[in-house]
């Protein structure tokens, strides 16, 4: 039983950390805000100017704006659909009783373990390249054509990459939810007249609900700001068809050295991703209360 | 006894104290470079300068567009993390005007560098109002790769005279066969400044295309650039290699000493490599000619050098400026020749090198590169007057946000993801707002 005192000695001992976290976040967002009011170009140096909301209005009609924004909505959206039915899926292959289970179940997870940056660069050059990828090669010899997958299809293909990468973490956590399913209530359910289907239905998929959305909200923080994988297979294009929000800020930033328009990216993406967050918690974030 | 002992005992104060000034002196200094083939080199002969000065070099090796960002933010913000950087013919001016580099102007003093010796269009291309800002490694035009085997095969003449695009496209189209793995012409199509837009800045060129008029108007909605980017789109699709939207000169490089590619044009800095039988396949069948003109042959042919530089911000100027001498000297390029085999001498800087008998012998095609370095003037390079200098690029600071965005439309162009004329509207809007941002048109 803790008594006053030590509830006190608790917080003075925690509050170095709490502080230091918390200046680790607010000291580089502070900054961000400062800069995106500022005109402040690396390439003309000199004053740094306070110009209200200058920046943020070059930034809003910036031509890439509008297809960034779609892009993210689309990259997410696609990635966080294909995760969770292909999660679902394989996770009910996983649980069923097979030969050399455990390896087969590394094997399915092994993609999460590879860096984006190397995925992609594999992705690019071993499988989609339309001259030398095995893609392009198989195709070929079936006497088709190639696919050029980043130039005819380039957001298809990032989301297929980004994809693979992500399915093993939703077939985990998936797995996982479903292997804690009491099997007694299955056989009940099987013993009452209820086919698969009913089964899966009004059993399986209430019960992983639970972990559905903690997969649904970890991935949509984590896809939001997806740069890694875009910048080394397309590099936002052809034309912007695969910029999304985060690479939008990157060009600003580090291509046109743009602190000031960078910085009101940020704090633009920073907005979104909080009413992102807030209308997904209210959607779907009651399942965890419960 | 003693007359010999007084001596000895001199000797080895003398010894000492060199070895304490020199040890006093030896310093660290970082160096920011490529990690193309010519600086590995640099890399691996490097001790040879370290063990004679003492100094010892902290290597960064980073790919090109991260080395730009690295080292254009780092003297944009006085970060001082670098004392020697790698940088080109377009950065230097701009950097050197606006007081970031370290001039190098007494480098004219030093007989055994011979500055003399370096080409007065290189030097220029790396000085600012009148001083110089950086010394180079190695300068680059661009000219047409061919393979002889296959012009022969098909029966066509091989051009003497610099040929039209017209006639160009025609003969990539004759040597299409891409059933047999071979297209007819590989040509930069990744976007970026330094990219597809090198290649195409010089079509556009060609085309009598420019980027911007007397008043810095932009000029990408103009007739001339329609025509060129619809060549560009036009020549790719039908004799190019599938997916050229995403190679930029690596992959060409790669695709062209793999055998499947009967037409290049691009940088002659390729040709060594090209024409190394250790590293390419059709090192004894290719040979080169000049890059087509169009309408003009103003601005056909690309500049381009890489060069060293010092920081305004480095601490340890006398000693990167030791580097910079030893780096680009006579010496250095003899140690390349002995050591890697003249063919992989860094090419088009010095009169000297490019004039041994040791280099003419293993690169009889060093001539054909000089001669197209020296016939470029970036000073002059559009059918009609321009307000800027530089051929593939415009040297000013906002042009390598400009180039990406162009590059970037050219190549949805390219990939058929728009039209040419969308991609050439929404360059001209974007080219607009930076200038007008910048404060350059009203």
């Amino acid at each position: 039983m803790s008594t006053k005192a030590s509830r006190s000695s608790a917080r003075l001992m925690i509050s170095p950390a709490v502080i230091l976290l918390l200046g680790w976040m607010i000291v580089p967002l502070v900054m961000t805000v400062y800069f995106s009011f500022l005109r402040y170009n690396l390439l003309q140096p000199g004053e740094t100017p306070f110009v209200g909301w200058e920046n943020y209005y070059w930034f809003f009609t910036d031509p890439s704006f509008s297809a960034a924004m779609w892009n993210t909505l689309i990259l997410v959206g696609g990635v966080l659909t294909i995760t969770t039915v292909g999660g679902i899926c394989f996770a009910l292959l996983l649980d069923r009783p097979m030969f050399g289970q455990g390896i087969i179940r590394i094997m399915v997870i092994a993609p999460f373990f590879v860096m984006p940056t190397v995925s992609g660069l594999v992705w690019k050059n071993m499988f989609m390249n339309p001259v030398n990828g095995i893609f392009g090669q198989i195709a070929k010899g079936l006497g088709f054509q190639p696919i050029d997958f980043f130039g005819q299809i380039p957001m298809a293909s990032i989301i297929f990459i980004v994809s693979w990468m992500w399915l093993p973490f939703a077939t985990l956590i998936l797995l996982t939810a479903l292997q804690s399913l009491d099997q007694e209530q299955l056989e009940a359910a099987e013993m009452d007249g209820a086919n698969w289907l009913n089964r899966f239905w009004f059993i399986m998929l209430p019960h992983m609900s639970r972990a559905i959305t903690v997969v649904i909200l970890i991935q949509t923080i984590f896809l939001l700001s997806i740069f890694a994988e875009i910048l080394v297979t397309t590099n936002g294009g052809p034309g912007v068809a695969t910029t999304n929000l985060t690479y939008l800020i990157y060009v600003s930033s580090l291509l046109q050295y743009d602190v000031g328009i960078g910085s009101a990216g940020g704090v633009v993406a920073i907005i979104l991703a909080n009413i992102v967050a807030f209308f997904l918690m209210r959607m779907i974030g009651k399942n965890l209360d419960a | 006894m003693s007359i010999k002992r007084t001596l000895l005992t001199s000797a080895v104060g003398l010894g000492l104290t060199a070895g304490i000034s020199a040890s006093a002196w030896a310093e660290e200094i970082t160096v920011a470079t490529v990690n193309n083939a010519d600086m590995i080199t640099m890399q691996e002969l490097a001790p040879m300068w370290e063990e004679a000065t003492g100094n010892k070099i902290n290597w960064v090796v980073l790919e090109e567009n991260v080395l730009r960002q690295r080292t254009t933010t780092d003297i944009a913000t006085n970060g001082g993390s670098f004392d020697v950087m790698f940088i080109g013919a377009y950065e230097t001016p701009i950097w050197g005007a606006k007081g970031w580099l370290t001039p190098l102007d007494d480098f004219a003093e030093d007989a055994d560098y011979d500055l003399e010796d370096i080409f007065p269009l290189v030097r220029n291309g790396l000085s600012a109002e009148g001083h110089l800002y950086a010394v180079p490694l190695y300068s680059e035009t661009s000219f047409t790769f061919y393979r002889t085997d296959l012009f022969e095969k098909a029966g066509i003449e091989v051009p003497t005279e610099q040929i039209t695009y017209t006639e160009f496209a025609e003969i990539a189209a004759k040597l299409h066969d891409p059933d047999n793995g071979i297209y007819g012409t590989c040509q930069r199509g990744k976007a970026g400044w330094g990219e597809n837009m090198a290649f195409v800045g010089t079509v556009a060129n060609a085309f009598g295309a420019d980027w911007f008029d007397m008043d810095w108007n932009p000029q990408l909605d103009s007739p001339e650039w329609n025509a060129a980017i619809h060549y560009y789109v036009d020549l790719m699709t039908q004799s190019g290699p599938p997916g050229a939207s995403a190679n930029g000169h690596n992959e060409n490089r790669a695709l062209f000493k793999d055998g499947k590619c009967a037409t290049w044009v691009d940088a002659t800095s390729a040709a060594g490599d090209v024409r190394n039988p250790d590293t390419s396949s059709v090192a004894d069948v290719t040979d080169f000619f000049k890059a087509p003109r169009q309408e003009t042959d103003k601005g056909t042919g690309w500049f381009w050098s890489w060069a060293l530089a010092i920081p305004a911000s480095s601490q340890k100027v006398d000693t990167a400026k030791d580097f910079l001498k030893w780096a680009t000297s006579k010496e250095y390029f003899e140690a390349v020749g002995e050591t890697k085999g003249w063919v992989a001498v860094p090419s088009g800087t010095r009169k000297s090198v490019e004039e041994d008998p040791r280099r003419l012998e293993a690169a009889p095609f060093a001539t054909t590169i000089v001669d197209a370095i020296l016939s470029v003037d970036p000073a002059d390079p559009t059918r009609d007057p321009v307000p800027y200098t530089g051929v593939q690029f415009v040297a000013i600071p906002e042009f390598q946000g400009i180039g990406n965005y162009v590059g970037q439309q050219i190549a949805a162009a390219l990939a058929g993801q728009s039209t040419v004329e969308e991609a050439l509207a929404n360059s001209q809007r974007f080219a607009v707002r930076e200038m007008t941002k910048a404060g350059y048109i009203k």
